[in-house]
């Protein structure tokens, strides 16, 4: 018997996530990982893993899952609407609890609500090879996860555990609240001189929204527009996740984890 | 150390600042500080990345902060070292035919000089390797020989295959991965600068040096046969700290 999951539908982009790729970002070559790191650890904590296991990270609109193995025990965090478990008899577990499935059962992500992504993590975790330490999938690179790209129809992915034992499933004692009503914090720099006063007043002090350029790498807000003082060409400075930069439109663009390792706005 | 900035990118990352240009002398210092951070080991620093004008000095924020790493940076920037870090320099095999350089001839009407007289400049020159970014194992490189400065493309290309050598402003720079681009194509080598198999998976790091030796159109494509198999190493030598 195959210890894997077989990809029924892949979702919009689906894709292996680790706690990232480290050490080589002074080559070019971006951390990756989680985009949500506190979803990811605690659908791991939930089916017994070591909190930084490979899970799927499931952006928008989630996969449909098939059973291989004997039996699985898989959790999913983030969203609000759980799985759907179509074993002859259907029912849904709600995000944030485990729950053991056996041969030829399958999983559907239900709709996430108003986040954008969630993990599904499975006990014992995938089996896949690292590259350059991780696993973690970066798809302009081609590196990790399944040849360096999201899942696909058809995929079979290895799993490490051919069967799990019975066992009281456990449960987050309250819904994950992503704090969608809360202001974002923010630390100004490195290159906030570039500014005029009013325009940081104004990022501080106004509401943004996502639009729909929006992928790993990063997202385009829309909001008032942010006026520069000095200029919008830097000389290439270096990036982290959260990193914000503002080109000539004046609309800020946020970095995430598979934005390039430097760049060149302000 | 008066010229030297401390400026937070988030609560992940510290950036020492040495200037605002592109410049030999910033580089050496920024590379000089990457290396002296590597070695001293600091607790809680996960990595360095250098830039043209800065260090940035990735870390935990559960394992130290901004505070202690300012304080560790200012004592190794009081006692800069004698040595300069570990480089080695690279002989690049670079064909310039017209089939490998669709724009040498655009280029050379822009800069009023022909074809080979580009060339011999280019090839010419030793770079230095101030960073890799933009893409995994995009070697940023320079400085080029004044006649050879010119801007970016106004029209930038979707796709630019992998092992183009281009130029733009003072720089010159090697396209490791088929990726979009705005620099001028004036060659093309046959060797791999990125491969995650490898230890290091990029070719060259920053500080490098790198020279460009022109082939024919044939031994472009004999090395890139050899290098499909595995039967190819760049030449290169250890640079004398």
């Amino acid at each position: 018997m195959t210890a894997a999951l077989k990809v029924i539908a892949p979702g919009l982009h689906t894709s292996l996530q680790d706690d990232g790729r480290r050490g080589f970002q002074d080559v070019g070559v971006p951390v990756s990982g989680p985009l949500d790191r506190v979803a990811l650890r605690l659908a791991n904590a939930l089916v017994g893993n070591p909190q930084d296991t490979a899970a799927l990270e499931i952006l928008v609109q989630g996969p449909t899952l098939e059973v291989m193995s004997q039996s699985v025990r898989v959790a999913l965090v983030g969203g609000s609407g759980g799985l759907d478990i179509l074993d002859g008899q259907e029912r849904v577990a709600p995000p944030g609890e485990s729950v053991r499935l056996t041969q030829g059962t399958r999983l559907r992500v239900r709709g996430l609500g108003k986040v954008s992504c969630a993990y599904l993590a499975i006990e014992g975790g995938f089996a896949a090879t690292p590259v350059l330490r991780s696993v973690s999938t970066y798809t302009r690179g081609g590196l990790g996860g399944l040849d360096g790209r999201p899942l696909a129809a058809g995929d079979i992915l290895p799993i490490s555990a051919g069967a799990v034992e019975e066992r009281p499933e456990l449960a987050l004692p309250s819904p994950l609240d992503p704090g969608l009503d809360q202001p974002i914090r923010a630390v100004l720099g490195p290159q906030d001189d570039f500014f005029s006063e009013g325009a940081i007043g104004t990022f501080l002090s106004s509401t943004y929204t996502v639009s729909a350029q929006a992928d790993r790498m990063g997202f385009r807000l829309e909001g008032p527009k942010l006026d520069h003082a000095k200029g919008y060409d830097i000389v290439s400075d270096a990036i982290v996740d959260g990193s914000t930069q503002v080109p000539g439109s004046g609309q800020p663009i946020v970095l995430l984890v598979d934005a390039q390792t430097t760049g060149g706005y302000p | 150390m008066t010229d030297v900035r401390f400026l937070p990118a988030g609560d992940t990352a510290l950036i020492v600042e040495f200037g605002a240009e592109v410049e030999r002398d910033l580089s050496d210092r920024v590379l000089s500080l990457s290396d002296q951070v590597r070695l001293a080991k600091l607790p809680g620093v996960t990595e360095t990345v250098p830039t043209f004008r800065s260090l940035a000095v990735h870390y935990d924020p559960l394992a130290t902060s901004s505070e202690t790493l300012v304080s560790a940076t200012r004592e190794l920037l009081a006692h800069p070292p004698q040595r300069r870090p570990p480089a080695r320099l690279w002989r690049v095999p670079a064909c310039y035919d017209q089939r490998c350089a669709p724009d040498l001839a655009e280029v050379a009407r822009a800069k009023e000089l022909t074809a080979d007289e580009i060339v011999r400049a280019h090839s010419r020159t030793r770079y230095h390797v101030y960073m890799v970014g933009f893409v995994p194992g995009f070697p940023y490189m320079g400085d080029l020989p004044p006649e050879l400065v010119l801007p970016r493309r106004t029209d930038p290309r979707v796709r630019v295959p992998p092992g183009s050598i281009a130029i733009a402003t003072t720089l010159t720079a090697v396209y490791p991965i088929e990726s979009p681009g705005g620099w001028h194509l004036v060659g093309a080598t046959p060797v791999r600068l990125f491969d995650s198999a490898w230890e290091r998976p990029a070719l060259f790091s920053p500080g490098d040096a790198v020279l460009f030796e022109p082939i024919p159109f044939a031994e472009h494509e004999r090395i890139g046969r050899a290098v499909a198999s595995g039967d190819y190493a760049v030449r290169s030598e250890s640079l004398a700290p």
